[in-house]
């Protein structure tokens, strides 16, 4: 019963928040987040922290980010567009002026986590990066990799990045709404946020965050549009709440801006 | 865990104690019987499955699932074992183990049947999707597509049980069990408790050894037979006469104590996972030895959980409740007496439902419109079904003798 109330609120607050974005849209740019990106604080936060990152910031070291993803990293022929990239930009105008920062993204197409873990060794000596933001579970869940198979293979993964100095965040799959019937995710989210837990890393929960806005109607994720823009608008949202995340988890709060 | 022990506490107090002191090793309630509570809980299982089915709406947290670790394939999956060895066991007694045998086969065949036409509209609802939908944020998730470029080998391997699309899997689980059941059975016969112990072993030997059925292209059964089947195999212990030599333990208070008890911490670990500003109560080490709540391998856990759900319904809804007969639950009854038509019903109509919802509008309203409808059509269908049965039943009465009861032998 709790959690019915519970949604029904939810679902009451979506409904009064969404005419309102309506209304803002003109308003000049004051408020950092549009309210199409809206998302409930608890999706925003981490207990896990990212130390190195935190670190980098303060002694005003360059922060390199790279972002190890697969296909549902880009959007096609509008890489601009791409969380990464709008990731880096956010996080540019978080951080004070003096502060580099890089994000550089690695595509491995097609790969399980098995697959990709095997390239993190040779990846992290030439990047070097302060953090690493691996996504991955997409083509495994579309094979039907033994669960556990693939939480070994993103333990493994996970130990491989951290060995070579870096934080990492580890971001589980895209909610897909029209291909529910016909690939398995549970198996997958619950191992991610297994690995995620038993490692003390952030987990940036891209499932929940985008079934939210699906299911509070600030996208309609079923649409079989074909043109980029609803793709460029998810990506600008999730780019925005993963700048948030790291800010967050990196407790780069308004103080350290100020330095 | 408290639980568990309870319950092989109890077989082994049952082989101990000769409280039927003739060999009369199983005993079946007497002809005629018919046990409202189960097809009562199965037609609630088949609604719940059409429900999780769907995609998540305000209906969906009615379902158990939510509310702690088991779910309905698990009382589908025990009343289904219930069901089966109280039908096919009398068949045996009466005709021997050749025709009970026959009989069984000729429903697995039925339920195979069943599979592949269900997979037959599941292709037709991915090759549609495959054709129309090209939004650019999901290219990678379209990967599921590929099997598409060789239906030479995805045809084979699902006629084989082998390749089986999410949501599909019940019915290959149901068949592999049903193909065991003569042995069970015959098994059973001879010594029940010594049956019940030897699926334990084998569900603890597959764990300790991680045994699986794979599957096409990779991969493993999404219900693994092996653990599964501990279920099954309790709930046909249960038939024959275990639900009866347990009844001292399942009056007592302390059984309800614990049972309550294990429910309401399941209740809220549950309640973690959907109020993560919870999960910091949670302890780290209780999380570690805790997750993942496999349900492939029919996690302890949640057989626990089903049992501890058990215990009470039999506790607080007795045999005789005047409400079974009521006209309310009328509908529940009719689905689970006739549970194979209606769960490849609830299959088709979730497919239906989701396609639905993808190509004329997502909204609540429409949601909860196509809930709502599903479940008014598995009423109407179960009760056309229910209807003809009795038709036929009585223009066949006069040549020949009805062969056991129809409905009961569904098994599931």
């Amino acid at each position: 019963m709790k959690a019915k109330v519970l949604l029904s609120l939810i679902l009451l607050c979506g409904g009064l928040a969404a005419p309102q974005a309506r209304a803002d849209d003109a308003a000049p740019a004051t408020p950092a987040v549009p309210p199409a990106c809206e998302l409930p604080s608890y999706l925003l936060t981490s207990e896990s922290q990212l130390p190195k990152v935190a670190e980098a910031v303060k002694s005003g070291k360059p922060l390199e980010i790279l972002v190890i993803g697969s296909r549902s990293t880009t959007i096609p022929a509008s890489e601009d567009a791409s969380y990464p990239a709008r990731m880096q930009a956010i996080l540019k105008d978080k951080l004070p002026p003096s502060e580099a920062v890089h994000v550089s993204v690695e595509i491995q197409s097609k790969k399980t986590a098995e697959e990709a873990a095997t390239t993190f060794v040779k990846l992290m000596e030439a990047k070097r990066p302060t953090l690493v933001i691996w996504q991955t579970g997409t083509v495994d869940a579309i094979r039907a990799i033994d669960p556990d198979d693939f939480r070994g293979a993103v333990t493994e993964g996970v130990a491989a990045l951290q060995n070579a100095g870096a934080d990492v965040v580890l971001m589980n799959l895209q909610y897909s709404p029209r291909t529910e019937t016909m690939i398995s995710v549970p198996p997958y989210l619950d191992n991610m946020r297994v690995v995620a837990q038993e490692h003390d890393i952030p987990l940036f929960d891209r499932f929940a965050i985008m079934r939210q806005w699906n299911d509070q109607g600030q996208f309609d994720l079923f649409s079989p549009s074909r043109g980029p823009e609803l793709a460029k608008q998810v990506h600008d949202c999730l780019g925005r709440a993963l700048a948030q995340f790291v800010f967050d988890a990196a407790h780069l709060g308004p103080a350290q801006q100020q330095n | 865990m408290t639980i568990a022990d309870q319950v092989t506490g109890s077989t082994i107090a049952g082989t101990a104690k000769p409280a039927e002191p003739r060999a009369a090793a199983i005993t079946l309630p007497a002809i005629g019987e018919r046990e409202l509570r189960l097809d009562l809980f199965r037609g609630l299982a088949l609604w719940l499955i059409f429900i999780d089915h769907l995609p998540t709406s305000l209906l969906t947290w009615f379902t158990i699932r939510n509310y702690g670790f088991s779910d309905a394939t698990e009382i589908f999956i025990f009343i289904s074992g219930y069901t089966a060895a109280f039908v096919y066991c009398r068949a045996m007694l009466e005709g021997g183990v050749v025709i009970a045998t026959a009989r069984i086969l000729r429903r697995v065949w039925q339920i195979y049947v069943a599979h592949v036409f269900l997979f037959t509209i599941f292709l037709a609802e991915i090759s549609y999707v495959a054709t129309r939908f090209e939004n650019p944020l999901y290219t990678e998730e379209m990967g599921i597509m590929d099997f598409l470029k060789q239906p030479d080998v995805t045809i084979v391997q699902a006629l084989l049980l082998r390749f089986r699309p999410v949501n599909m899997d019940v019915l290959p689980l149901y068949i592999v069990l049903m193909l065991a059941l003569p042995v069970i059975l015959w098994s059973m016969r001879w010594k029940p408790d010594v049956t019940l112990g030897l699926s334990v072993v084998l569900y603890a030997v597959t764990w300790e050894y991680d045994l699986y059925f794979s599957a096409y292209p990779n991969g493993f059964w999404a219900f693994n037979p092996l653990a599964w089947q501990l279920l099954f195999v309790f709930g046909a212990w249960c038939a024959l006469g275990g639900a009866r030599r347990m009844s001292r333990i399942l009056a007592s208070p302390v059984t309800m104590w614990i049972s309550i008890a294990y429910i309401v911490a399941a209740f809220y670990v549950t309640l973690t996972w959907y109020l993560p500003q919870l999960s910091h109560l949670m302890p780290k080490r209780l999380e570690q030895w805790m997750y993942p709540i496999d349900k492939t391998d029919l996690d302890v856990l949640r057989f626990t959980h089903f049992l501890a759900l058990a215990a009470l319904t039999v506790r607080f809804l007795p045999r005789d409740w005047p409400g079974l007969k009521s006209q309310w639950l009328r509908p529940l009854i009719l689905c689970g007496q006739h549970s194979l038509e209606i769960f490849c019903l609830g299959v088709f109509l979730a497919f239906a439902g989701h396609f639905i919802l993808a190509e004329v509008s997502g909204g609540a309203a429409m949601h909860a419109l196509i809930s709502l409808s599903g479940i008014l059509i598995m009423w109407g269908v179960a009760w056309v079904i229910s209807w003809y049965k009795r038709v036929a039943d009585k223009s066949g009465a006069k040549t020949k003798n009805a062969v056991g009861n129809a409905d009961l032998a569904g098994g599931g």
